[in-house]
């Protein structure tokens, strides 16, 4: 099982003749995912291949809307590589059409433009999620990559990312992969400041989800969301989550590269946010090279005791037990071993 | 993107925002030239930088003749202004705005920024003006009133006045103070700000409602849709190696460590500077060479982290996704040989091609120190340090 994407998933690229759609939808392809249709407006008819430098492994049917590509292909996923000044547009065609998934991968766009898409997808389309923009997309590994992410540091298995980030949940999965754990679904959300999917959004999915046995958050500074899904968690999530925050060294008022990582007022720094996870009873890495190795652990200590399941199932649950913060304190160059959660 | 408080004023008044009468001098004639132009008998010279805590500082006087103003100027242009958000180095005066007095009955705040958890934006006032808007926030938040702007709907009628009310003002001070609401939020949208701060808003004794203050900054990714703002931006307030970075499309913010580094992707930069603060160093910037990390990008990166004298070792972490680490290992071993190097290169170059770019810079002939992984990076980079 995964979330919100799988083999079945039907995509389509919205700006896949551009330079960006056009790589990524080869990439896309050769990872077996099931791109049915391709958007460019005026290109409607044809038939698109790649070009000279990125050929296609098949052709991809090309439409002039994404009504069009949903009437005929039956696409239920778009994903948009469009330039910043129309990717907000884009969005909202994409919405309108009522499909199932947006994944919003452009950067840059401005945030007025989208305070409005938000609105639009929140309060006129509730049954469409968006995820992004400014990300590297979804992918179920194993299944469907919809986005931009490399597809051979994935591995399929039961664990699910979540991250504000590209690079860095590249760095957590292939931490993961290089141990043997397998993901289930990873997810970037985005760094901008509006973001269509949020942590506690992709939380509640991956806590509803049978094939997830446990989660990795990657938050960075800037806004609530990690302070947010940590209440969330604390409240309804049975499954481990093991945490992170990027951007402890990061002055204030400085946008960090995301748009949205700025401690702004004195508020949104890392230490914050550590410490609301830590007592909602995340396992907080303070080191991003423990990651893997915090949830090896865990997983160690899962098979030990028996499945998760059964443990929250079980007289004293694992949530109740391990309420007090726990954080891996140990920092670098000592630390060989996480320190395992409290109880 | 920050501007300075004359630049702001002068776009709040276009769209119809209540400011004092004043404007910008460069010198201490042209500062009593304004005041000449300006008349009356009481003047405000207020020094202009990008920080906020300048009447604290020395940098807001006020001035009873032409000739106060002039010798206020000459005083302040060329100061060396030190404010609690400039840092100890403070910044160095190179313009004022000079404005007429106004009889301040009261001070109030108004401020406008996104609420990220609402994706709204968000208008607030306050009555307690001239406190920065954190320390009321903190200590009396019952003191902020807050209206959210629905996107679909805009700012209405109703918000401003309700605000207006909850400030206090009456008779015309409300008519003016709702007119300075409503044209304020038009300013914010218009220009794709990211805050409109008026700290102080002042009630005169006259009734009416002017911006004493304005901190207006631009939302950054809609700079596209507003050309003209370019001309707004003042180098002098920018870090000399920041805005050599931005010429190469590089996204690079001094700090003030000993370690240099260089990462793609903002977040696994910010999570590169925590790992060299845990390995014992301080990170000496942010770097993000990003998506297309060429042997262009890695050269002129080099360039930049070693004009910085405090870097003492530098950490290259690329995860190669779509880059390919045989590239930017290319990159790096031909800027290195460009640029004079003196200093421990720890390289850690995972994804796409690393065992090929790991090959290329053992024979490369240059002394890196290859990490296998990010443990492995901040373990060499605590003992380069060490040596």
């Amino acid at each position: 099982m995964s979330i919100l994407v799988n083999k079945k998933s039907r995509i389509v690229v919205q700006g896949i003749t551009g330079g960006e759609g056009t790589f990524h939808t080869s990439q896309m392809l050769l990872y077996g995912t099931n791109v049915v249709a391709g958007v460019t407006p005026g290109k409607g008819g044809t038939l698109y291949k790649g070009n000279e430098k990125d050929q296609f492994e098949r052709a991809v049917p090309v439409f002039n809307t994404v009504s069009d590509a949903v009437a005929a292909e039956g696409a239920d996923t778009s994903v948009i590589f469009v330039p910043a000044a129309f990717a907000a547009d884009a969005v909202m065609e994409a919405a309108d059409t009522g499909i199932r998934l947006v994944v919003c991968i452009t950067e840059g766009i401005p945030t007025k433009d989208m305070l409005a898409v938000y609105d639009d997808v929140r309060s006129r389309h509730s049954g469409v999620r968006l995820i992004g923009p400014n990300c590297p997309g979804i992918i179920t590994p194993g299944e469907c990559k919809v986005g931009i992410m490399p597809g051979f540091i994935h591995k399929p298995g039961r664990v699910g990312v979540i991250s504000r980030s590209g690079t860095l949940t590249y760095e957590a999965v292939w931490q993961l992969t290089e141990r043997g754990i397998g993901q289930s679904t990873c997810i970037g959300i985005g760094g901008d400041p509006v973001v269509g999917t949020r942590f506690i959004d992709a939380i509640r999915l991956f806590n509803d989800d049978d094939g997830t046995d446990a989660i990795i958050m990657i938050g960075e500074i800037g806004g609530t969301a990690e302070e947010e899904a940590a209440e969330f968690i604390k409240n309804h999530v049975k499954k481990p989550v093991v945490g992170f925050i990027a951007g402890r060294t990061a002055p204030p008022g400085r946008r960090m590269g995301h748009a949205g990582a700025i401690i702004a007022g004195g508020k949104g720094t890392a230490a914050e946010k550590m410490e609301a996870m830590a007592n909602a009873g995340i396992i907080v890495c303070d080191n991003p090279a423990l990651i893997g190795e915090t949830m090896k652990l865990l997983l160690a200590k899962k098979s030990r005791n028996g499945t998760w399941r059964q443990r929250r199932h079980g007289k004293t649950a694992v949530r109740k037990s391990s309420k007090k913060p726990a954080r891996v304190k140990k920092a670098f160059p000592k630390g060989k071993k996480t320190s395992k959660r409290k109880s | 993107m920050k501007i300075h408080e004359y630049q702001g004023k002068e776009i709040l008044q276009k769209f119809g925002v209540a400011t004092p009468q004043g404007g910008v001098a460069f010198s201490a004639d042209e500062a009593a030239a304004v005041a000449q132009r300006l008349g009356g008998t009481l003047w405000v010279v207020k020094a202009q930088i990008h920080a906020g805590g300048r009447g604290k500082g020395g940098g807001v006087k006020i001035a009873k003749s032409i000739d106060e103003v002039r010798s206020l100027a000459t005083q302040m242009l060329g100061m060396r202004l030190v404010t609690h958000q400039t840092g100890p180095e403070g910044k160095i005066v190179k313009r004022l705005l000079i404005e007429q007095g106004v009889n301040i009955a009261r001070e109030l705040y108004v401020g406008i920024t996104l609420d990220r958890a609402r994706a709204m934006n968000v208008v607030m006032a306050s009555t307690e003006g001239g406190v920065e808007i954190e320390k009321v926030a903190a200590e009396t938040p019952g003191k902020i009133v807050k209206e959210y702007v629905d996107p679909s709907a805009g700012f209405k009628q109703f918000q401003a006045r309700k605000l207006a009310f909850a400030l206090g003002l009456e008779g015309d001070a409300f008519k003016n103070g709702v007119k300075f609401l409503l044209a304020l939020y038009k300013a914010y949208e218009a220009t794709d700000a990211s805050l409109a701060e008026i700290n102080p808003l002042v009630v005169t004794k006259e009734g009416a409602v002017l911006a004493l203050d304005a901190k207006i900054n631009f939302d950054d990714n809609a700079l596209f849709r507003h050309p003209d703002f370019a001309a707004l931006r003042d180098l002098n307030e920018e870090e000399p190696l920041e805005i050599e970075a931005s010429k190469s499309n590089l996204n690079y913010i001094k700090l003030d460590g000993n370690v240099g580094c260089m990462v793609n992707g903002a977040g696994l930069a910010m999570a590169t500077m925590d790992i060299i603060k845990l390995a014992g160093g301080e990170p000496a910037n942010f770097l993000d060479v990003g998506g297309g990390a060429s042997a262009q990008t890695v050269e002129s990166g080099f360039k930049i982290i070693l004009a910085d004298k405090n870097v003492k070792a530098i950490l290259i972490n690329i995860f190669g996704g779509i880059v390919r680490c045989d590239r930017v290992a290319t990159g790096v071993v031909e800027a290195a040989k460009k640029v004079k190097v003196d200093i421990p290169i720890v390289i850690r170059l995972a994804g796409t091609n690393a065992d090929l770019a790991a090959e290329i810079l053992k024979n490369s002939g240059l002394s890196f120190l290859v990490a296998e992984n990010l443990k492995d990076a901040a373990e060499k980079v605590t003992n380069a340090l060490a040596a």
